[in-house]
């Protein structure tokens, strides 16, 4: 391993670590916002809505991301739906991510019993004042292993990003081996960059987890 | 109505390819997923046992797996193990040998779950009966066990058979190269061909999975 070689190249990984960091958030906030919605749409069966939402998990759930990538990038724009790599990256991935966490959030609104809603309806809270203070807090925290699992697993799909000409951290790694044949090298900055981002979301997931094991309430 | 491509499919035996091109995936993910359920089903009873080394193994092995991206794993069999032994290993046999490596580990920890999920009571009646260990596992774990099983290890070739796309970036001509190829190949006939061929590409996949994930579905409700 030539320790000259990573200094010069490390500002270029950084770079691409960026990239892979920025697109990956986007994409899993987006995701994150799909899955509410969409959770919402099946725990109040709002008409219409909840069809569109079950197809949608259906779909999104029984394809791959690189293949919706693809469609999204050199399919769409046939049609007249034009995306930039990085908006297509962040699509495809809110579009992926957004079933795995509408399940997870559904679930956790499942978990908390009926009857907690119907006491605090006939307490005198209105539906909104029920959801707020007594589902949600509940669900929130059966839903957050499975969230933090979802975040982690979203992360590591990003690379496949480098298929849609994405500058990732595959795609310089890639790069480099293609150039310069230098593989140890490059396999090395490749896996350390990924590990300094998933290790810490995979130790605060773990973490998460064991503390809120405690947060069941009579489940 | 734009022209969304979908006549490319009809011509010559582009469609009869692009299935071709769906049995290559498939193919990979069906081995990797074969010697995974075999192989997890013994890694997994091995640590079943607490503070065994198996177990040490396989945790040490899945936190790997949880941590890396399938395909980190699969450039460091691809590129790295090529490079560093000095042999030749074509893009299918690395796919194989990294999904195998994950599915085992998954699948042992499946099966580490459900065996463990057991009440040791059960272990210890019959063990009081008179049962030799085979036995208990015979009629006693294994039933129980493999309910539990069935419908998380069919998920578990789900998600081989989606996550063996990324295959094509090994340069193995699977269904998301037989497209490329289709769409370059009429380039000038039809324009539009990467939409209707892509849209083609993504219904496959779906018409592949989802009576796997409506199985395990079923299955989970039922036998819950």
């Amino acid at each position: 391993m030539e320790w000259d070689y990573i200094e010069k190249v490390l500002p270029l990984y950084g770079k691409a670590a960026w990239l892979t960091l920025r697109t990956g958030t986007a994409g899993i906030l987006l995701a994150a916002l799909t899955g509410l919605l969409c959770a919402a749409a099946l725990h109040w069966r709002v008409p219409v809505l909840r069809w569109i939402t079950s197809a949608y998990v259906e779909i999104s759930r029984n394809t791959p991301l690189l293949v919706q990538l693809f469609f999204i990038y050199y399919g769409l724009p046939k049609i007249g739906i034009r995306t930039d790599p990085e908006t297509c990256g962040i699509a495809g991935l809110a579009f992926l991510g957004g079933s795995y966490m509408t399940e997870a959030f559904r679930s956790g609104v499942e978990a908390v019993d009926r009857i907690q809603e119907e006491s605090a309806l006939s307490l005198g809270l209105t539906r909104l004042q029920a959801f707020l203070h007594v589902i949600f807090p509940q669900a929130a925290a059966i839903s957050a292993p499975a969230f933090m699992a979802n975040v982690i697993f979203l992360m590591k799909e990003t690379s496949v990003f480098s298929a849609v000409s994405l500058m990732d951290l595959m795609f310089t790694a890639k790069d480099q081996i293609g150039l310069y044949y230098r593989t140890t090298e490059s396999l090395f900055l490749l896996v350390s960059a990924y590990l300094l981002i998933l290790l810490p979301l995979s130790l605060l997931g773990s973490l998460l987890e064991r503390r809120l094991r405690h947060a069941g309430f009579g489940t | 109505m734009p022209d969304l491509g979908l006549e490319v499919l009809w011509k010559g035996k582009n469609f009869a390819r692009l299935l071709g091109g769906l049995w290559v995936a498939l193919r990979i993910s069906l081995i990797s997923a074969g010697i995974s359920v075999l192989a997890g089903i013994l890694l997994g009873i091995a640590a079943s046992r607490k503070r065994s080394v198996s177990s040490v193994v396989l945790r040490i092995w899945l936190s790997v797996i949880h941590v890396m991206p399938q395909m980190v794993l699969l450039f460091l069999m691809y590129f790295g193990t090529t490079r560093a032994f000095g042999w030749n290993l074509s893009g299918e046999a690395a796919a194989v040998i990294v999904f195998s490596l994950w599915g085992t580990a998954e699948m042992a920890d499946l099966v580490r779950g459900a065996v463990t999920s057991i009440p040791v009571i059960q272990r210890e009646s019959v063990e009081a009966l008179g049962l030799k260990p085979g036995q208990i596992y015979r009629w006693i774990i294994l039933p129980q066990a493999v309910r539990r099983l069935i419908p998380l290890s069919i998920n578990l070739i789900t998600r081989m058979i989606k996550t063996t796309s990324l295959v094509t970036l090994l340069g193995v001509v699977e269904i998301l190269k037989v497209a490329q190829q289709i769409i370059e190949a009429n380039r000038k006939a039809s324009p539009n061909a990467a939409f209707g061929v892509y849209l083609t590409v993504f219904v496959m996949y779906y018409l592949a999975c989802r009576p796997l994930s409506l199985a395990a579905k079923k299955l989970e409700k039922q036998w819950r």
